[in-house]
Formats: structure tokens, sequence, C-alpha cells
């Protein structure tokens, strides 16, 4: 049992913590929200006028924000299917006792280690160039019409990066839940006479549903700020063609100092990702309470 | 008992699941192949696999002509240091929550006071509003930060451990986007933009919930008996975590550093944000290939193998406790 002196020290203990989180994190979140009702751009240089939620108004009603989180939405829908889909079935398939699991899953977890930037410019240049590009030899030993990826689909070019980043994120972690199901449940399914198919939707799947949610949450959360990946293939465009909110921001804080714009669209995103990160947090939660 | 599968299917799922790792493999593997072969090779069409000349000349250029080992080293100091004072902080608090945990239920007088905490921050945020801190004078606005912080502060610490954990927690969920303006507007003011110490200090805030939730968990799984036994023969607090707690969660601390660095490595969020040159890590570094000149692409396989190695290896080393730091010990 803790003293009561221990408990004193304990909470001295977390203080530092604590503070730096709360001094830096949500403070500046404070702040934003502040500037988020001013007129107040850097360029100018004029002294910043209190807009009440104009700015919020403009953002809403912008064209670009529709546009970016129709973008948004795409982005990370696709992906999370992608990954998710492709993640159960990467998994089902390791769990086949498969020869030389070990590097097996090495090779398959190893994309989750690459920095974004490198990723990004390996599948563009490496990958996706139109003229010597990886892919362009296959479309083309196939007899196929080749595209210009980044110019003809764009959007698909980065749900093609950023899945291949987040799929083996999602395959280790049902890989490592699947591998916790018990075998006795599948021996007294299959006495049963369960076939394959009933096996997966009756009994994998409810096992997986867990670890599952957990993915998607998760990958929810970092798919809403993909950033990287945009800067450094397409810079948002053609047009707006792959500028999601995370860019939009980005381009009115950075590119055209409009900080009330920029806020105002941050305030907006930190909403949008925490509709994501409640259910999260609740599962969580719940694991942290058993 | 494993249920035994004919032979004939056995074969057919190896040879899928292997063909399935190596095209997930396949984008690396080439970029390692492609920074071994010359320019000309590299932008070669059709693609050549092992007819070409091999060379080491791209890593030769890479690290004596574009001053590679400036950004290798500001990675090496962001990610690491960052993560180092990350642990210092962490470790004390992690003890604090795993072995001195607050399960108290609210009683009436901390409702009050919890009511008292939040008009507080209230009145903070509007003294923010009249004072104008628009004007960027950080001299202003941060000792009302700092006001504000005590009540905070105190509010949380003396809140249920489960819930400061999830406090914790979510503030990793915040958005970049959401606090990008008042850090960049911060670090002008405060001449931090492209310094290693901006750069790594954002680094530890935004690695910090995580490692204190990972070591949370591995402290968790020690016998509280040890500590008290410890404590009991006249060891200070100070010695109980250095020598009693530390030494027995060592690999606990050392998976979850390495998760850490991995996770500040890769960051391209804020460190592509808050450095132009000086400070700018292998991330920026490789962010500069994206508007090249002339034939590159063995360069730039060459460069990003240069950056992504460690990290793989490290990585692969990791890869088992990954899963839970991942998902902040849901899965494991």
């Amino acid at each position: 049992m803790a003293t009561r002196q221990t408990m004193t020290a304990g909470r001295i203990l977390v203080a530092p913590s604590v503070i730096l989180l709360f001094a830096f994190m949500l403070a500046p979140l404070v702040r934003t929200l502040y500037f988020s009702t001013l007129h107040y751009n850097l360029l100018d240089g004029s002294v910043p006028q209190f807009l009440g939620f104009q700015n919020y108004v403009d953002f809403l009603s912008d064209p670009n924000f529709i546009d970016s989180l129709v973008n948004t939405l795409i982005l990370v829908l696709s992906v999370l299917v992608i990954s998710v889909g492709g993640g159960i079935f990467v998994a089902l398939l390791m769990d086949q006792q498969v020869v030389g699991l070990n590097i097996l899953r090495l090779m398959v977890i190893a994309p989750f280690f690459v920095m974004p930037t490198v990723s990004a410019l390996v599948w563009k240049n490496l990958l996706m160039n139109p003229e010597s590009g990886f892919f362009l030899w296959i479309t083309r030993s196939l007899h196929l019409p080749a595209p210009i990826w980044f110019t003809n689909w764009p959007m698909l070019s980065v749900i093609f990066i950023v899945s291949w980043e987040w799929l083996p994120f999602a395959s280790l972690i049902l890989l490592t839940s699947l591998q916790s199901l018990d075998l006795e449940q599948q021996e007294a399914a299959v006495l049963d006479g369960a076939g394959a198919i009933p096996y997966f939707f009756y009994i994998v799947l409810p096992h997986m549903a867990r670890a599952i949610t957990v993915v998607i949450l998760i990958e929810t959360i970092f798919l809403l700020g993909v950033f990287a990946e945009i800067l450094v293939t397409t810079n948002g465009g053609p047009g707006d063609a792959t500028t999601n909110i995370t860019f939009l921001v980005y381009k009115q804080a950075l590119l055209d100092f409009d900080v009330g714009g920029a806020s105002a669209g941050g305030i907006v995103a930190v909403v949008i990702a925490n509709i994501a990160a409640i259910f999260l947090m609740r599962i969580v939660g719940k694991n942290l309470e058993a | 008992m494993a249920i035994r599968k004919s032979l004939g299917r056995r074969i057919g799922v190896n040879l899928l699941a292997w063909a399935i790792g190596f095209v997930i493999f396949f984008p690396i593997l080439w970029t390692i192949m492609t920074s071994f072969k010359s320019e000309l090779d590299a932008f070669a069409f059709p693609p050549k696999f092992f007819s070409v000349h091999w060379t080491l000349e791209n890593y030769k250029e890479v690290l004596s002509r574009s001053n590679y080992p400036l950004f290798a080293y500001n990675s090496i100091v962001e990610s690491v240091g960052a993560n180092i004072v990350g642990l210092l902080i962490a470790i004390p608090a992690a003890w604090s929550m795993a072995f001195a945990p607050t399960i108290v239920p609210e009683r009436k007088e901390t409702r009050m006071l919890y009511a008292a905490m939040l008009a507080a921050i209230l009145i903070a945020a509007a003294i923010l509003y009249l004072i104008g801190d628009a004007r960027g004078d950080w001299r202003i606005y941060g000792p009302i930060v700092a006001i504000a912080c005590i009540p905070v502060v105190f509010w949380i610490a003396t809140r249920r451990t489960p819930d400061v954990l999830m406090w914790m927690l979510s503030t990793k969920m915040m958005p970049g986007v959401g606090v990008l303006v008042p850090i960049f507007l911060w670090f002008r003011d405060l001449h931090l933009l492209d310094t290693r110490f901006g750069v790594g200090f954002m680094l530890m805030l935004m690695n910090l919930p995580i490692i204190i939730w990972m070591l949370y968990t591995y402290f968790k799984e020690i016998p509280a008996g040890i500590l008290e036994a410890a404590r009991m023969d006249g060891a200070s607090l100070l010695n109980e975590i250095v020598y009693v707690l530390t030494p027995m969660a060592t690999p606990g601390i050392a998976s979850t550093m390495l998760l850490a660095v991995i996770l500040s490595w890769n960051e391209a969020f804020w460190t592509l944000n808050l450095t132009t040159h000086d400070a700018a890590p292998l991330t920026a570094f490789i962010a500069s290939y994206s508007a090249p000149e002339g034939l590159f692409w063995a360069k730039l396989s060459a460069a990003s193998t240069l950056a992504i190695a460690p990290i793989l290896v490290l990585g692969w080393l990791s890869q088992k406790q990954l899963v839970r730091g991942l998902t902040f010990g849901a899965v494991k």
C-alpha cells in the first residue's frame, strides 16, 4: 500500500509531464481559438481586429474547404478500406503455419518504418515515373494503357502511397490479435462441421473485432493529418486535387500568412479529429479499467 | 493439436504469403538496388535488374556533396536527445501512476475545486482576449499561461490515475495543425525556429504521452512489494527509482525508447514546418529532392537508403513491443 508520503511524491513527480503537456499542447489550442476570431495577417502588418466568427464563415464557405474536406474523406476512407481489408487478408495468410514466418513478418512490416518523405519520393520517382517508372514497365508488359500517375490520377497515387505505409501496421496488429485466438475453438468448430467461411465470420472476425476497431481509429487519427506525402509529391495539386484539410491549413498559415483563417481551419481540423478520438479513448479506457 | 491441412494447400498458402510479402517489400528492395546503379542504369527503360554496372558512386556523392552528414547528425541528435529527456520526465511520472495511483473516488471538496479550476481557466482565457495577445508579446502571454497552469496542474494531478492517463492520451489525438500557428509564432518570437533545441523539444512533447503510456504498462507488471521492501530498508525515493525500479524495467524502458526514436526519426510535420536548414533532419533532406534537376534517381535512392537503414534495423528489433506501444496497450 502506498503511504501518504509516497502519494505526495507521486503527485509531485507526475506534475512536470502534466505541466509540459498542458502548457505546450492545450494552451496553444486556446491561443489558436483566440486567433481564429481575429483578422490577423502577418503580411499586411495591420493591427489585428476582432472579427467574431467571420473566419469560420469564410473558411467553411470557401469552395476550397469543401474540396479539401471531400479529399480528406476520400483519402481516409480509401486507405482504411485498403489497409484494413488487405491487413485482414495478410494476417490470415501469415497465420497459416507459413515457413519462415519471422523473416516474412520483417518484410511485411518494413514499409511502416520508412519515413514519409522517403516513401513518397520513392513511389513518385522510381515506381510511378511516367518515363521510366517500374509501374510503366508492368503496364507496358501487360499491354495496358499507361497513366501519368500524378497528372491523371493524383488522388489515387497518394492513396497508393499512404496505403502502402499503413497496410503493414494493420497486418501486424491483426496478426498479433489472430495469434491469441484459441486453437481449441478452431478444433471445436471443425468438429461441429463448420466450413472455412462460417468459421471466419462467426469465430475469427468476432475475435478480431476489437483489434480491427483499434486499427481503424488509430489510422483515422493519423490519416486525417497526412502531410509530408502530399507536400513532396503533388504539393496539393494539380489545382487542389490532393489538398486535404491539413494541407489547406498549412498553405493558409505558412504560405499566405493568414493567421486568423488558418487558426479557424485548425480548429475545424481538431473538431473532426476529435470525433474519431472520442471513440478510441472509450476503447482504450475500458481496457485500462480491466 | 493443430489441424492438419493437405500438402498442396499448405504449399499454395506459403507461395501466396511469400508472394504478397515480396510485393509489399518490393519498393524498399528496388530503392536499395537502384542506389547501387549508375544514374543511366537507374533511369533505363525497361528497368534493368541484374545486368548493370554496380557502383558505390552514389553513396560517395551523397556523403560528400550534399552536406548529408549535417542532416544525419540533426536527425540523431534530435530524435535521441528528445527521447532521453522524455524518458527522464516520463519515468518518475510512470512510477507515480503505477505505484502511487490516485484511486480515491471524488469527494465533494474535489468537485468544488474542479469547478473553481474551470472558472480559473475561463478567466485566464478572457484575460488573454483583453490583453491583446495577438501583438505576439509572449512576455505577457507566458506568465498568464503559467498562472493558469497552477490550478489546472493541481487539479489534473489529483485526478484518478486512469483519468490522468486518458487526458495525456487525448493530447496525442490533437492534429498538429490545431496548434501549428501559435507554436510557429512562439518559435519565431523566441528565435527557436530552425534550432535543434526547438525541434527536439517538439518531438519530445509529441512522444511524451506514448512514452508515459508504455512505461506505465511495463511498470504495472513489476510487483509493488519489491519497491516497498526497498523502502522498508531505508531507500530514498530517488534510490528506489534509480536502483530498484529502473534495472528491473530495463527491457521495457529500452523498447519504449526504441519506439519513441523510430517515431521521432520519421516525424514529418513539425520537422518540415519548423526547420529550413540548420536544424533540418533527414526528413527535410529527402524532401529537398522533390524539386530536382537532371538525373538523380540513383542518388535519391542512396540518400533514402541511408535515411531508412538505421531505423529499419531498430524497427525490426522492436517489432514485438511495437503492437503494444502503438495501440496504447489495447492489443497485446
